[in-house]
């Protein structure tokens, strides 16, 4: 009897990684999404920015935040290791190799896609997270009459602000925040990181069609059953909806608002 | 006279009599013996596997790159077994008389019912190595009549059968290789046999990356190196096919025994033009549905030749369905010699149809009428893929063009009972001997003939021979013969590769192939085989002057390799000429024009040809000699086979 | 119908494995469109020993598209630009006159070129070695038909048992990957009530020896069931994973030698 390799140094384990990231990705995608659906409010990011304090002082949701930083991490390391495994194993090129005959762009070009996102993810944690949890953000007061549910707001200046607050008096609620919804607007205003944005969505979309679908196969689901859910759900879900959702955003601020 | 070992008995019980007398070799002895495997088809990747098992050290060589790769793999229709699942009054007793008539009272009694014997074992064993032979509804083994047999005895695999049996057998012998118990030697050819008193001790190879020639020390060696239809240079068997390993083991003085019976098969893809490398069978089973016709005027063929006519344009009374006319009882489903000869003589007619005029229609038409296309599809489907894949002809919509091609050789090294050549030690197995099919196989027999050899024969009868040497001392690779013997390789070698000349070795292996298909095919007459000797020994000589062998011994090299195959083809070539006109009767596939009935039909004449032709070699550019094994037929009734 | 065309080929040639290899230009005339690829291989071939050059070494055998032998790559596709088909069944009829045909060998880490267009494919064979058997000995075994086996199941493993070891499926994946042709295999097993014993050390023991051999890693692209000659489907390198992953977290991890 002898001892099988250890399963992530197998090829198979170091999908399985790949997979199981990616999908817990997915699903961070979806949240993520509908939170930020809420900068399409017309309340001057009241709801946004209360959002914006719950999701990164909520103790579970700090938890699963770092865990989606590991993910990151480490789907991009594995694709890394993958990637130069992969190049070793072909270390001869073909003079002419029709892949577009066998197969789809974006299934052979992850790495790629991959890498367009990954530029992405640190401008956008750049642009935001860090931003928002190093104080160069604005600061705004909102006052909320409980009974009508109008809200307005004045910018609050640095010396006004010590910590998110909110306090009820006589039927108005006043809430101290970070105006991380300006901070959007602000940011959007710039023609090149919208475009960036627009074009990584579009990466995001191709990496998806093949990668949620990819993932299923990698744990091993495919079955007639239900591959046909799993390919319509990667491709309309996210390598559509998604993304669409996603590139509305910038587009919004810097045309509409 | 030559000893074929037959026990003694009733036929019935010669088999396990036999294996009861047979010394064993015991368990801890069996590790001191090597046994090597030439060839790892059905037959030698069973027997490598099944003598590795029981713990005897195996060395299989084959020449391509996988032992996968055999050309076992390409048979298509399936394996008979006597298990009569179907309950329509199968057994091994008629197994064992189809197989003896069919053959054409050419093969050995005990022989032919050791192979019905055992065929109900190899079921047994492939599905437990987990061969997906193909199932009904229920769960059990489905099996279908094959090639005009009146029971179903045929287990099959789609029509992949001998690709599933050879997997089958392939992965037993990954698994002993697993084990060390068998060491594999993949792109190595046999070019010799190595001879210590008398017995067979080893063998030479070359390996054909780096040139390298080896010898390799054995107890036993066991010849599973499948058959000789490429000496007719267009055949349905692998480009690779080559008796090269039986040749030289033939000069070594193993007999060789009636090189003269080849099949052709009536349904293969014809020929199209000079260019053609290989020809293409399809299952016989399209016989059962399609009919064979040609025009009955010979203006009307040549105007289909020249594409002035559409076959649909021939009238339904200007056809000749010239099997129907000629045989009312059997139809289109005479067996294939019958069916090839005919296919023949009419295109010699010049009634032939496609560009060349060599080939008759396969007409579907009336089936689809009757059945139905999607009917058709289903039984046939992937045959009509793979016709219209090579000639770019709809069969739903024109018939068919076929013409038959050699398929398979039944003749070959001769062996006794125990599959043992004239050389002691030295064995063949499967297609490669000569002993089941008598002078004529019957469609499903040759994959039972290998695995029931390889499984089920030669681990008995080999560990007689091993336990009889009374010694379990290894073979001296140091004796001098191993040396001698590759030292005559070498010198092989260096003159193929001094040969220069103006011919390439297809040049003259094209022309060894018209000449056999032309004088020592599906009619053979004196005057022809005489002619035909003569234009191979002038061949022969053409060959040794003026072929062209280039490149170094160093590296893969694809005119050495097919250089030294061609050779030996030209003197088997000759000595099938040589049985031919030796065999002055007809019987299974060796037609003689001078030996038929007034209808035309073979005639044997068992009075004086009821033996078994095997050659010895008795040296270079010396006539063989010819030993005679007596047939004897205890318990079957001697017939002329009628299709009317 | 049946035309002459004169073609220009790009040959790989290359002597020996460790020699650099490069490619030559023949010229192909008179090529009659009823030839298969290999045939007109053949013809050029002749042409070329006549000038005394050493012919272009290619592997071939059955010429019937069942042994698994033949391997080119034509126009950057393996068994060049017909699907479900090998080199030996691909017709002139399927190029033009005039065209331009670059034949090169397979291309993997694994597979070394050894002359020319042939490579060493005993990778394979060490996969299979592996594991790819049940272990039964001949005789002893129980009557064929004392396990019955529904039709559907029988039919499935068949499919999968048809794989004839060509190799296209790695030499058609952009990471030169072998997991359809493993797949194939340990399906077939995982399929059968045979196969169950060994079910889930087979798995891993084929696993083990695909990458110890170089293979690359897969990434789901499909390009090996699009060019598969005998169409072996992605189905199977699904339930690979699952086999492999169902062994190494859920059962024993030994396996027997």
């Amino acid at each position: 009897m002898s001892k099988s390799k250890p399963i992530l140094t197998s090829s198979l384990g170091r999908k399985l990684v790949m997979s199981l990231t990616g999908l817990f990705l997915c699903s961070f995608l979806v949240i993520h999404l509908i939170g930020n659906f809420q900068l399409f409010a017309n309340d001057e990011g009241y709801a946004f920015n209360n959002y914006a304090y719950f999701m990164t002082h909520f103790a579970p949701i700090k938890v699963v935040s770092y865990l989606l930083y590991a993910s990151i991490v480490i789907h991009a390391v594995y694709a890394l290791i993958l990637t130069i495994q992969n190049k070793k194993a072909r270390p001869v090129q073909y003079n002419q190799y029709d892949g577009k005959s066998n197969s789809a762009w974006n299934s052979r070009n992850m790495g790629i896609l991959g890498t367009v996102l990954l530029v992405f993810i640190a401008t956008h944690m750049q642009n935001f997270w860090w931003k928002y949890h190093n104080d160069q953000v604005p600061y705004i007061e909102y006052t909320k009459d409980l009974n009508t549910g109008t809200i307005t707001s004045r910018e609050l200046s640095a010396s006004e602000f010590t910590d998110y607050l909110v306090t009820t008096d006589n039927g108005q609620e006043v809430t101290k925040a970070r105006d991380l919804y300006k901070q959007v607007d602000f940011t959007f205003q710039n023609v090149g990181l919208v475009i960036l944005y627009v074009v990584a969505m579009f990466a995001l979309a191709f990496h998806l069609i093949h990668g949620f679908q990819s993932a299923f196969q990698t744990v091993g689901f495919n079955h007639r059953r239900y591959i046909g859910i799993i390919r319509f759900i990667g491709v309309w879900v996210f390598g559509v909806l998604i993304p669409i959702g996603f590139a509305a955003m910038p587009l919004y601020f810097y045309f509409i608002k | 006279m030559l000893d074929s070992r037959v026990p003694v008995g009733p036929l019935a019980e010669k088999w396990s009599k036999h294996k009861f007398n047979m010394k064993l070799v015991n368990p801890a002895n069996k590790r001191k013996f090597t046994i090597i495997v030439v060839g790892t088809g059905l037959a030698g990747a069973s027997a490598a596997a099944s003598l590795a098992e029981l713990g005897y050290n195996v060395k299989t060589f084959c020449y391509q790159d996988s032992p996968r790769r055999a050309h076992s793999i390409a048979a298509q229709g399936g394996i008979n077994a006597a298990k009569n699942y179907q309950n329509d009054g199968d057994s091994v007793y008629r197994l064992f008389y189809d197989t003896i008539k069919g053959g054409d009272y050419r093969a050995r009694e005990a022989n032919v019912y050791r192979l019905a014997e055992v065929s109900v074992d190899i079921i047994d064993q492939c599905v437990a190595q987990g061969v997906p032979f193909a199932r009904e509804y229920g769960g059990l083994l489905d099996n279908r009549s094959f090639g005009g047999a009146q029971v179903s005895r045929t287990f099959y695999a789609r029509g992949q059968t001998g690709q599933q049996l050879l997997l089958g057998a392939y992965s037993a012998l990954n698994r002993q290789i697993k084990k060390g118990k068998v060491e594999s030697y993949t792109r190595h050819e046999m070019l010799d046999l190595v001879k210590i008193d008398g017995h067979a001790r080893g063998i030479v190879t070359r390996d054909m990356v780096t040139g390298k020639i080896e010898t390799h020390a054995g107890h036993a060696v066991l010849l599973c190196t499948g058959g000789y239809g490429n000496v007719f240079f267009l055949s349905t068997n692998a480009m690779g096919c080559n008796v090269t390993a039986a040749w030289r083991a033939h000069k070594r003085g193993a007999y060789f025994a009636n090189p003269c019976y080849t099949q052709i098969h009536p349904t293969c893809i014809p020929v199209t033009g000079d260019h053609q490398s290989k020809l293409t069978l399809m299952s016989e089973s399209l016989r059962n549905d399609g009919r064979v016709w040609v025009p009955k005027t010979v203006e009307l063929s040549q105007k289909l030749q020249k594409g002035e006519l559409k076959p649909s344009d021939i009238k339904e009374d200007d056809r000749d369905y010239f099997l129907e006319r000629k045989y009312p009882s059997f139809g289109n489903l005479v067996p294939r010699d019958v069916a090839s000869r005919n296919a023949k003589e009419v295109v010699d007619e010049g009634r032939g149809v496609g560009k060349t005029g060599v080939a008759v229609f396969l007409d579907f038409k009336d089936a689809i009428a009757r059945l139905g296309e999607d009917l058709v599809r289903a039984k046939y489907g992937n045959l009509f893929d793979m016709y219209y894949q090579i000639t770019d002809e709809n069969p739903y919509k024109q018939p068919m063009r076929i013409y038959p091609a050699v398929h398979y050789t039944m003749g070959g090294v001769w062996v006794d009972y125990n599959l043992m050549t004239t050389v002691p030690g030295l064995y063949a197995l499967g297609e490669c001997n000569f002993s089941d099919h008598g002078a004529n196989r019957l469609g499903a027999s040759a994959l039972m003939q290998g695995l029931s050899d390889g499984y089920f024969v030669i681990p008995y009868t080999v560990g007689d021979y091993l336990a009889n040497l009374g010694s379990f001392a290894p073979v001296d690779a140091s004796n001098p013969a191993f040396e001698e013997t590759r030292l005559q390789v070498e010198q092989n070698v260096n003159k193929l590769l001094s040969m220069r000349g103006s011919k390439t070795v297809d040049d003259i292996h094209k022309k060894l192939g018209h000449i056999m298909w032309e004088y020592c095919g599906m009619a053979r007459t004196a005057e022809g085989l005489t002619k035909a000797k003569g234009l191979i020994q002038d061949l022969k000589k053409e060959f040794w002057s003026d072929v062209c062998v280039l490149g170094e011994n160093e590296e893969l090299n694809m005119s050495l390799e097919k250089a030294g195959r061609v050779a030996d083809f030209i003197e088997l070539g000759e000595l099938m000429v040589d049985d031919a006109l030796n065999r002055n009767e007809s019987c299974g596939g060796h037609f003689r024009l001078e030996s038929q009935t007034e209808e035309g039909e073979a005639k044997r004449n068992d009075e004086e040809y009821a033996y078994v032709s095997a050659w010895e070699f008795k040296g270079e550019n010396h006539a063989e000699q010819l030993h005679k094994e007596e047939l004897v037929f205890e318990n079957v009734k001697l017939t002329q086979r009628s299709y009317k | 119908m049946s035309g002459q065309m004169n073609l220009t080929l790009k040959v790989w040639r290359q002597k020996k494995e460790n020699q650099k290899g490069q490619f030559v230009t023949y010229k192909a005339n008179n090529i009659s469109d009823d030839m298969s690829f290999l045939e007109m291989l053949d013809v050029v071939n002749e042409e070329i020993t006549r000038k005394g050059e050493d012919p272009i070494y290619f592997d071939h055998d059955c010429r019937e598209g069942i042994c698994g032998m033949c391997s080119l790559v034509i126009n950057g596709r393996p068994h060049g630009p017909k699907y479900g088909t090998t080199t030996c069944q691909l017709h002139m009829r399927s190029f033009h006159d005039g065209q331009t045909i670059v034949i090169e060998p397979w291309r993997a880490a694994a597979f070394p070129v050894l002359k020319d267009l042939a490579v060493d494919r005993t990778a394979f064979d060490r996969i299979q070695q592996a594991g790819g058997y049940v272990n039964v000995n001949t005789g002893g075994v129980p009557d064929a038909n004392t396990i019955p086996i529904p039709k559907r199941i029988a039919d499935e493993a068949f499919e999968s048992a048809t794989c004839i070891g060509c190799g296209a499926c790695v030499a058609a994946c952009k990471n030169a990957s072998a997991m359809l042709f493993v797949s194939a295999k340990v399906s077939q097993f995982a399929l059968l009530p045979q196969g169950q014993t060994e079910r889930y050390e087979r798995a891993q023991a084929m696993v083990d020896q695909m990458d110890a051999e170089g293979f690359g890693n897969c990434t789901n692209t499909g390009a090996c069931e699009a060019e598969c000659p005998v169409g072996i489907k992605l189905t199977n390198i699904a339930r690979l994973n699952r086999e492999y992953f169902t062994a190494k977290l859920f059962r024993q991890e030994d396996i027997h030698n």
